[in-house]
């Protein structure tokens, strides 16, 4: 590059300028192709949290939602339930939920925010197959202590009414309790967590 | 130009026009290399063809191939099937995938072996990592493509390790997936990348490595400079032009490579299930995770690193850092001598534990981890990570005690 006679301060201001103001383009460039990866609005609209309203659910009824693709449940359960779920901990796999099938708020006795409300994936963590809600008599060929919850008739996995898996039986896992909160106390949102996170 | 101008015709016109003779010579006539290549000098020239055969046979594949959640699994069954010869294309694409690692490794051990990655050939060995890391990449999405179980909860396994990352994991891994779940969004990403994209970056990234090695020439098992000796013509006396010699000598290792590659591609395509997995001939399903997700063989030792961390995270530093320090080695290696024939007793012995440790971690990863097991892969990263340790130790402190390297190869 020809030296001589050049202004040399004014020419690295210029090609300083001229870097700094394409670096600036560039960035602004970066983001329609960064963004462009994200959940497109299909995805989103087919991801969306779902709103439930309960306020009509008796002790024992059971409703089931769609959300991502899957059914997931929510039921409520009644203070002798409640109870009873202690009594059978120790033919369970994992009762203190040691796995991560659940959210933070939800690695508790109950597997919930609410004790007498539970949020479940009713899918069976052998197999993928939907399990049966059978809160109250025993489904035929279990030994095991029954105190209401979910059997699975592709492999004979059992769960109790936390969705903890009983031993002894194909599923490996405890159901997943998936992320939700309480807009107020009849509604539930499910599939995101209260600070927004999903 | 017109030094390099032989003759007329069609070739003095090109010349005159593009660099054709001077670039023939500068790489491969009269670009010499030492005369004391052995066995181990096959790999480089290998790892080149395979990645003719990859682009290749991709480029065909690619023609039958769907990318969408309803028709990729069957559109590889139709290749399979149906396409003429094109069960013999994606054979040799699935084959030519667990190829290129096998000749990668042993072109990086290499480097191991005779100190190629030391001075002056830090950058060439940068390169070549990068080369590593694109592989991979390329390897991984291109096991996604067929859409079978494997494909699919491999897929997730390995996305969600970036979903452990603290603070920004879950969003950096639904950016990654472009949705909630590892989807038909995310396949036909992935199908984008594996066919355009990371080609693109690994034939640059070849290139470049190619360039570095001819601009600082070519180790050789002695680890003796040859460029130090030269004739009156300032030909490196122990030096040798590529072509004839070397061509020739690697058209020998191509023909070895083809029956070997041929016994697979005809006998052996699923490889005892370690090039194609049980899993993969069914379709994926979303909602039913196979009894035991396994990677691909050449991914097993790195997996294994991570499985034997109990910290969900800190399995994943451990895994990424196994291969990013590959990157740092040329710094980590102080040593004077280059050739392990020459360095002292406790880096043969290290160099050994170390490809040992990694050859226990491949047969681990494949293996589902019982107790005893992910004893034995912790054990195998300690050896893993002590072999890097070691080799700063030893030789920044001057611990090596090395043999004399003689002036010239030796034959």
């Amino acid at each position: 590059m020809n030296q001589e006679g050049a202004d040399k301060s004014r020419r690295r201001f210029l090609t300083a300028a001229t870097s700094v103001v394409g670096g600036v383009g560039a960035a602004f460039l970066a983001v329609p192709f960064i963004a462009y990866w994200r959940p497109s609005a299909r995805a989103q609209a087919a991801g969306a949290p779902v709103e439930v309203d309960i306020s009509g659910l008796e002790p024992g009824q059971l409703i089931n939602v769609k959300w991502r693709g899957n059914p997931v449940w929510l039921f409520r359960r009644s203070e002798e339930q409640l109870e009873e779920l202690d009594t059978i901990e120790d033919v369970l796999r994992d009762p203190d939920s040691s796995q991560p099938q659940q959210p933070e708020y939800a690695q508790n006795q109950y597997r919930s925010i609410k004790p007498e409300i539970m949020v479940l994936v009713g899918i069976c963590t052998h197999l993928g197959c939907s399990p049966l809600y059978r809160p109250e008599e025993k489904p035929e060929g279990i030994d095991d202590k029954w105190v209401g919850g979910f059997f699975c008739p592709c492999h004979g996995s059992y769960f109790d009414l936390a969705g903890r898996v009983y031993q002894g039986v194909p599923a490996p896992l405890n159901l997943e309790v998936p992320p939700y909160y309480f807009i107020d106390d009849s509604t539930v949102l499910v599939g995101e967590d209260e600070e927004g996170a999903a | 130009m017109s030094e390099t101008r032989t003759s007329g015709g069609l070739v003095g016109w090109i010349d005159d026009r593009f660099p054709m003779t001077k670039m023939w010579r500068e790489h491969v006539s009269e670009y010499y290399a030492p005369k004391n290549f052995n066995f181990w000098y096959y790999f480089g020239s290998l790892a080149l063809l395979t990645l003719v055969i990859q682009v290749v046979t991709g480029i065909f594949l690619t023609m039958n191939y769907v990318p969408s959640d309803a028709r990729a699994f069957q559109s590889v069954e139709y290749i399979m099937r149906d396409v003429q010869w094109g069960w013999l294309i994606r054979y040799i694409h699935t084959t030519g995938a667990s190829a290129f690692f096998i000749v990668v490794y042993l072109h990086m051990f290499r480097a191991l072996l005779y100190g190629s990655h030391q001075k002056p050939r830090e950058l060439l060995w940068l390169f070549g990592c990068l080369i590593f890391l694109a592989l991979m990449a390329e390897a991984f999405m291109g096991y996604m493509l067929p859409w079978g179980q494997m494909s699919y909860w491999g897929a997730q396994v390995i996305i969600s390790l970036f979903g452990t990352i603290p603070y920004i994991g879950p969003d950096l891994a639904q950016w990654i997936r472009g949705d909630f779940v590892v989807s038909e969004i995310t396949l036909n990403r992935f199908f984008a990348l594996h066919v355009v994209a990371v080609p693109l970056v690994i034939i640059f990234l070849v290139v470049a490595h190619i360039l570095a090695l001819h601009e600082v020439g070519s180790n050789n098992p002695d680890g003796v400079d040859i460029k130090k000796n030269k004739d009156e013509n300032g030909v490196p006396k122990d030096g040798i032009p590529f072509h004839p010699y070397y061509t020739v000598k690697d058209l020998v290792g191509v023909g070895v490579y083809f029956i070997l590659f041929s016994v697979i591609v005809f006998y052996l395509p699923e490889f005892f299930g370690m090039f194609i997995e049980a899993p993969n001939f069914e379709k994926a399903n979303p909602q039913v995770t196979p009894d035991h997700i396994a990677p691909v063989w050449y991914f097993a030792a790195f997996y294994a690193m991570l499985r034997g961390v109990p910290d969900a995270f800190g399995g994943v530093v451990v895994m990424g850092t196994a291969v990013l320090i590959l990157f740092v080695l040329p710094w980590l290696d102080r040593g004077k001598v280059r050739s392990i024939r020459y360095r002292g007793l406790s880096y043969k012995v290290a160099l050994t534990l170390f490809a040992l440790s990694f050859v226990l971690l491949t047969y681990l990863g494949t293996q589902p981890p019982t107790t005893v097991y992910t004893m034995l892969a912790r054990l195998g990263t300690v050896v893993y990570f002590g072999f890097f340790v070691f080799l700063f130790i030893y030789t920044a402190f001057g611990l090596e005690k090395t043999k004399p390297v003689p002036e010239r190869v030796t034959s």
